[in-house]
Parts: structure tokens; C-alpha cells; sequence
């Protein structure tokens, strides 16, 4: 910022000298060596030693588009015998069976479910994270707020698998009493209505696992933008006599309004990627339904987890088709979200 | 806040100094008394009129009945508008109560049933003569391997990492924005893919046998991101003075980046790499496809497949032998007290750099 405005009165400086030098000539020149008064050319003139630090640096900026870009080709390259084979029925066609002849990839299905748990997970995390930022920014005792935002991020620490594990042997017992409930008491809702009484490895589960994983990303960015909120905006609230409350929904949520957008784009973006944790605890299904509590979900992920020790060759090119389109899918609701994020950012007026 | 009016109505202003205590006693009586009141309600729904339904139920209906309680009660008490306050207040500190609820039950879980199979086999033997159920053998074989593929990752991922850092902190090239966002973007690619890509061009295109190098690849893809991010914004915090000193002693600008700006942001630089390693450590899904797994030692992380502790817990909790279980749950706590212990290091760290400036 500072460096910029620096350079800018420099380069507007130097403009006006070439200015008054190209105008009126020579007139005011009165030194006998014609070279002195040649303006100096600001070159950068570099040492061979920087020049190969900014092209090493350089290259390691670029290797990462490059990186994105290998992922992208080679995902596209290794899937086009499936494309070949099966065309667009790829993503028209609902049955995912190898061993049928001829073999049968459809991956709607799956990408259906893939987006239903990740959705579900979402609507748990995002009021719960607005909440907990809530508390780590203005409610909570300045004592707590350190150790607290430590342990938000130890839990995005955890891995994957730990949380599958205990997903599938400590939580699931619990939420299936809930679901079995939901399902007893509240099936007007057709969201809650189950065929078959069995509950377990349900999209339900699998959303609360995940919920709790994308909750500390979400919490934090969310925390991120709220900690921005003009300080004099938030006094001058409280000095109208609001309170605190309503200091918090007329200036601090607008505020970070387009941070809890991001942020929760973002959480939906590792969601839909989640692999070895919805692996553990899902039971397959290829079934379209709407009834999430019910035995029986999918996800692009985990099937690529699942299926990949035991595919030939088509079916292999099938697996990389379905990673090409979760790579992107979640590259495009990741673009997105760090494009709103980094708007509602600098778009506030304050210099992040 | 809200009792000025009424303090005041009841003593004299300037008699007592009024107490700056936010709390008091009855905001704790409304509080106690709704959850008090909430509690025994549930209690009696759950005894008297529906069937039961597990400790979860109890709980979720005793909060929501609580909620309700409390508000209805402060309503009376303090008037609609404080106690909308309240319920907000209340509603941020449950959030962040829940949020340790699975924090604990994870930690606790792992530490109870991973604790028993913790001896001095699991860590120096490996299981290839060990059959399904017997006990005895140990993790040896993962646990070289995790060490073998982390280390591997970090020798690639970290210059890579610390590179794109300068160039979006020092050198300011003319693709930082773009390179900023496909970094943002990299860190949300899923781990699976990571894994298929390497597996797409390392074994398929490259014909490389599954071995932990190939495995290492798709760590450190995953690493980058991370490593990267955190790195820039420890960059960040080196003031700009320092830069233009170096700068005007006449030091180049690999000598102000390598002798001034990375030794200032050092600690932080170290938290980057090692918040970096302690996500590859629990990676388990780009394994499967790039080092596949293996019962026998294997200490070559060129050549063969090999197994880590992520693969090897995720092979046996799949197993029904309790024997196997065992195994897995005691690698799970392993893994997780290495997490663990990575992250308070990078805390400490953290700490020391972010210190160090205030």
C-alpha cells in the first residue's frame, strides 16, 4: 500500500521532469557537458544473481497453475475411453455397473447424493459457524478467545480418517436414535420419510461427520471477515443505545455478509471432496430419493475410494471421468467462493 | 448496558459507584432456573409420554425446551428486547460449547480404545507373519513408511511452497493475482483426486510401480496449498521497513529475501511447514491408489508398495477379527497423537513468531 503510493509520486515525478526536458528544449540548460543533463533511463538493471531468484521464484508461482493444469488434463486424457465407450450417458445415465455387459457408467446418481450430503452438511455448519465466530469475536472473554481459536483449528487438524472412525463407532449410534425419531414423529416432513427402518450409513450420518469437518474452514473465514467490522461502526450502534444483539444483525452480519457466503462456498467445496470419512461410513445406494435417513447414500469421492482396487481398465477410465468431474466441480465452487470472499474483502473498504 | 435506567432509578447517581460486572445474581437465577425447569420438562416427556430415545433426544429437547424457557422468562423479566439479547448470547455460547463436544469424544474415544494394544511391538514389529487372529505384530512397517513418504513430500513440497510465497510476497510478479487464487483453488482439490492424477501420470503414463515416492507426489500436492498460504502470511508480517533498509545498504534482493525477510518470519515460516505435514500425515485416500499397502516391511520408498498409518488403520478397522480392530485403533492413536503433537509445535512456534512483533 504505502510501497505503492511511493512508487507512484516517483513515477508522476519523473513523468513531469521528462516533461519540462522534451518541451521547451535546451533553453534553460546551461552546463557545458551535454551529457550531464540527460535524464537517467530508471532501469531496473538486476544482478545475475537476482535475475535467477526472480525466475526461480517465478517458476515456482507458475508451477502451481501448472500443477492444476496437469490435473485437469490427465483426469480429461485418462477418461476418454469412457467418454468413447459410453458417451454422454455418462452423466444421463443413473446405473453404475461394471460387470453388466455392456458395462453401464452413470454417474448421476452419485453426483446427486454427492450434493445432497454436502448441502445437508452445510445447513448444519454454516448458522453453527456464524454462531461460534459470533462468541470468538464479540462475545466471548478476551481470555477464552485465544485457546478457543486453537482448538477450532486443531479440529481442521484431525484427519479425515479419525473422524470417519469415529463417526461410524461413536456418533452413528447416537443420530440413529435421532433418525429413527425424526422418522417416528415428524414423517409429514418427506425429507424424514423412510421405506425401510434402518438408519444406519444414512445421508443424515454422513452430513453430521462432515458438517463437523468443514466447520472449523467455515468458522474460520467467517471470523476472518467479522474481526474487519469497523470498530466505529459497532461503537457508533451501541451508542444509538442498540443492543448488543442489535448491534450484531444491523452491523456485523451485513458486514461480513459476503464472507459467510464464501466461507460456507468453501466448506461446501471440501464437502463435496471429502473421501476416506464419508468412505467408512456410507452404505452405497444408486437410488435418486428424497429420504435422507434412510440406509443407503453416495458420493463421487468415496466411490473412487471404494471401487479403485478392483477396476479393469473401462472402469477405471470411468473412475478418472468421475474425479475429473469432482475436480471440477469443486475448482468452480472454489473459484467462486475465494472470488467472494477476496470481493468482500476489499470491497469494504478496509485494507486487509 | 441495559440496567443503566434502573440503577440509577433505585440509588442515587454518584452515591455507590455502580459495579461494572456485566452479570448478575439474576440473569444466573433466570439462566438456572430455565435450564432447571427445562431439564425435569424433558425429563417428564420422556418418562411419562413418548418413548425414550436415547441420551441424544434427552439432550436436544431439554436445549430446545431451555431456550424457550429462557426467553419466555426474560421476556417477563427484562422486556422483549433484552431478551432477544440474551437469547443471542446464550445461542454463541452453546455454539461454541458444542464445537468442543466432538473435539473431546474424538480425543477421548481414540485414547480409550487404542490404548490397549500400545506396547513396544507395535512399534518394532510389522505384520507379515502375524495371521488375522493372532495377536501380537505391529505397525513397524506403517509407521516407517508414513516417515519415509511425509519426509519425501516435505523435501518437494516445502521449497516448492516457500517459492510461491516470495513470488506473492517479495518478488510481486505480474501473475500474483492469478496464482493467489489457483493456490486458494489448490487447496480445495480433493485429496482423491490428488491421488488419481499421480496415479493418471506417475503409474499409468510413466508405467512407475506403486511405491511410497509415488505416494510422497501426492502428499506434497496437498501439502503445497497449505504451506504456501500460511507461509505468504507470515511474509506479510516482516515490516516493509526492514526490506527497504536491506534494500538501501545495497543488498540485492535474494540477499534481502534470504538473509532479512526469512530469518525474521523463520518461526512462522516453521509453523507453515509443519501445519503442512501434519495434514499430509493423516492423508488416507491418495494412498490407496499411489503406495497401495502392504503387510511386510518395506524400507525402500523407491521401488514396491508400501504401507503408513493411515492405510494400515484403514485395512484393518474393515477387518472383524478384534485382534485386527485392536491394531487399527492403536494406529489411529498414534496417528492422532502425532497430529497432535505437530500441532502444538506449530502453535509454540506460531506463538513465538506472532510474540515476537507485539
Amino acid at each position: 500500500m504505502l510501497s505503492t503510493f511511493y512508487r507512484n509520486a516517483i513515477n508522476s515525478s519523473l513523468r513531469n521532469v521528462k516533461l519540462m526536458d522534451t518541451g521547451e528544449g535546451r533553453t534553460f540548460d546551461r552546463t557545458d557537458d551535454p551529457v550531464q543533463d540527460q535524464p537517467r533511463a530508471l532501469k531496473r538493471s538486476l544482478s545475475k544473481e537476482d535475475r535467477v531468484y526472480e525466475a526461480a521464484a517465478v517458476a515456482g508461482g507458475l508451477s502451481t497453475l501448472v500443477i492444476l493444469a496437469f490435473i485437469g488434463f490427465f483426469l480429461f486424457a485418462r477418461s476418454s475411453l469412457v467418454f468413447s465407450e459410453v458417451g454422454w450417458g455418462f452423466f444421463t445415465s443413473l446405473s453404475w455397473r461394471p460387470d453388466a455387459s455392456p458395462p453401464e457408467f452413470g454417474i448421476v446418481a452419485i453426483l446427486y447424493w454427492t450434493v445432497i450430503i454436502s448441502i445437508i452438511a452445510l445447513a448444519i455448519a454454516m448458522p453453527l459457524s456464524v454462531l461460534t465466530a459470533l462468541f470468538l469475536v464479540e462475545y466471548s472473554p478476551r481470555s477464552l478467545r485465544g485457546p478457543l481459536r486453537a482448538l477450532v483449528d486443531l479440529l481442521a487438524a484431525i484427519p479425515s480418517l479419525i473422524y470417519g472412525l469415529w463417526g461410524l463407532f461413536f456418533l452413528q449410534p447416537h443420530l440413529v436414535g435421532i433418525a429413527r425419531w425424526l422418522s417416528d414423529h415428524a414423517s409429514f416432513v418427506p425429507l424424514f420419510r423412510v421405506n425401510e427402518p434402518t438408519f444406519t450409513g444414512s445421508a443424515f450420518v454422513v452430513s453430521v461427520v462432515l458438517a463437523l469437518m468443514i466447520l472449523p474452514i467455515v468458522t474460520s473465514i467467517v471470523r476472518e471477515v467479522l474481526e474487519q467490522t469497523p470498530p466505529g461502526e459497532k461503537e457508533a450502534a451501541l451508542a444509538l443505545g442498540s443492543t448488543r444483539s442489535g448491534m450484531v444483525r444491523s452491523v456485523m452480519l451485513p458486514f461480513a455478509r459476503g464472507g459467510i457466503i464464501g466461507g460456507s462456498m468453501l466448506g461446501l467445496g471440501r464437502a463435496l471432496g471429502e473421501t476416506i470419512a464419508v468412505a467408512i461410513i456410507l452404505s452405497p445406494s444408486l437410488i435418486i430419493s428424497p429420504r435422507i435417513l434412510e440406509t443407503g447414500t453416495n458420493s463421487i469421492a468415496s466411490l473412487i475410494a471404494l471401487k479403485f482396487g478392483e477396476a479393469d481398465e473401462l472402469s477405471l477410465s470411468a473412475l478418472m471421468a468421475a474425479g475429473l468431474t469432482l475436480f471440477i466441480l469443486t475448482l468452480t465452487v472454489n473459484f467462486i467462493a475465494s472470488f467472494v470472499v477476496a470481493r468482500s474483502r476489499s470491497g469494504a473498504g478496509v485494507d486487509a | 448496558m441495559r440496567n443503566l435506567s434502573q440503577t440509577q432509578d433505585e440509588t442515587l447517581p454518584g452515591d455507590t459507584p455502580r459495579s461494572l460486572k456485566n452479570w448478575r445474581i439474576d440473569d444466573f437465577s433466570l439462566l438456572a432456573g430455565s435450564a432447571v425447569a427445562a431439564i425435569s420438562t424433558t425429563w417428564v416427556i420422556y418418562t411419562a409420554l413418548t418413548p425414550a430415545t436415547g441420551k441424544t433426544g434427552f439432550f436436544l429437547i431439554s436445549y430446545i425446551t431451555f431456550l424457550l424457557l429462557y426467553v419466555m422468562t426474560c421476556t417477563l423479566e427484562l422486556g422483549k428486547q433484552n431478551a432477544f439479547d440474551n437469547m443471542w448470547t446464550v445461542l454463541t455460547w452453546s455454539a461454541a460449547l458444542l464445537l468442543l463436544a466432538p473435539l473431546i469424544t474424538i480425543l477421548l474415544y481414540v485414547i480409550i480404545k487404542g490404548f490397549a494394544g500400545l506396547n513396544l511391538d507395535f512399534f518394532t514389529k510389522d505384520l507379515s507373519a502375524t495371521g488375522t487372529l493372532d495377536s501380537g505384530g505391529g505397525a513397524s512397517a506403517a509407521i516407517v513408511g508414513t516417515l519415509q513418504q511425509v519426509f519425501i513430500a516435505v523435501c518437494i513440497s516445502v521449497p516448492l511452497g516457500l517459492l510461491t510465497a516470495v513470488y506473492l510476497n517479495e518478488v510481486k510478479g505480474r501473475f500474483r493475482r492469478p496464482v493467489r487464487m489457483f493456490v486458494d483453488a489448490m487447496s480445495g482439490i480433493p485429496s482423491i483426486v490428488a491421488g488419481l492424477f499421480i496415479y493418471a501420470v506417475w503409474i499409468i503414463a510413466l508405467g512407475n510401480v506403486f511405491s511410497g515416492l509415488a505416494a510422497a507426489l501426492a502428499l506434497s500436492i496437498l501439502m503445497l496449498p497449505t504451506i504456501t498460504r500460511t507461509a505468504e502470511e507470515v511474509l506479510r508480517l516482516v515490516p516493509d521497513g526492514m526490506r527497504e533498509g536491506a534494500l538501501a545498504l545495497g543488498a540485492t534482493r535474494w540477499q534481502t529475501t534470504y538473509r532479512v525477510v526469512m530469518p525474521t518470519a523463520a518461526s512462522g515460516l516453521i509453523t507453515a511447514i509443519v501445519l503442512g505435514v501434519a495434514r499430509a500425515v493423516g492423508e488416507t485416500a491418495p494412498l490407496i491408489m499411489t503406495s497401495f499397502g502392504s503387510t511386510a516391511m518395506n524400507a525402500n520408498p523407491l521401488n514396491g508398495a508400501q504401507d503408513s498409518l493411515p492405510l494400515f488403520v484403514y485395512r484393518l478397522i474393515a477387518n472383524p477379527f478384534p485382534a485386527q480392530q485392536q491394531r487399527a485403533w492403536t494406529g489411529a492413536l498414534v496417528l492422532v497423537m502425532i497430529v497432535l503433537v505437530l500441532f502444538t509445535i506449530a502453535r509454540i512456534l506460531g506463538a513465538r513468531a506472532s510474540g515476537k512483533r507485539r
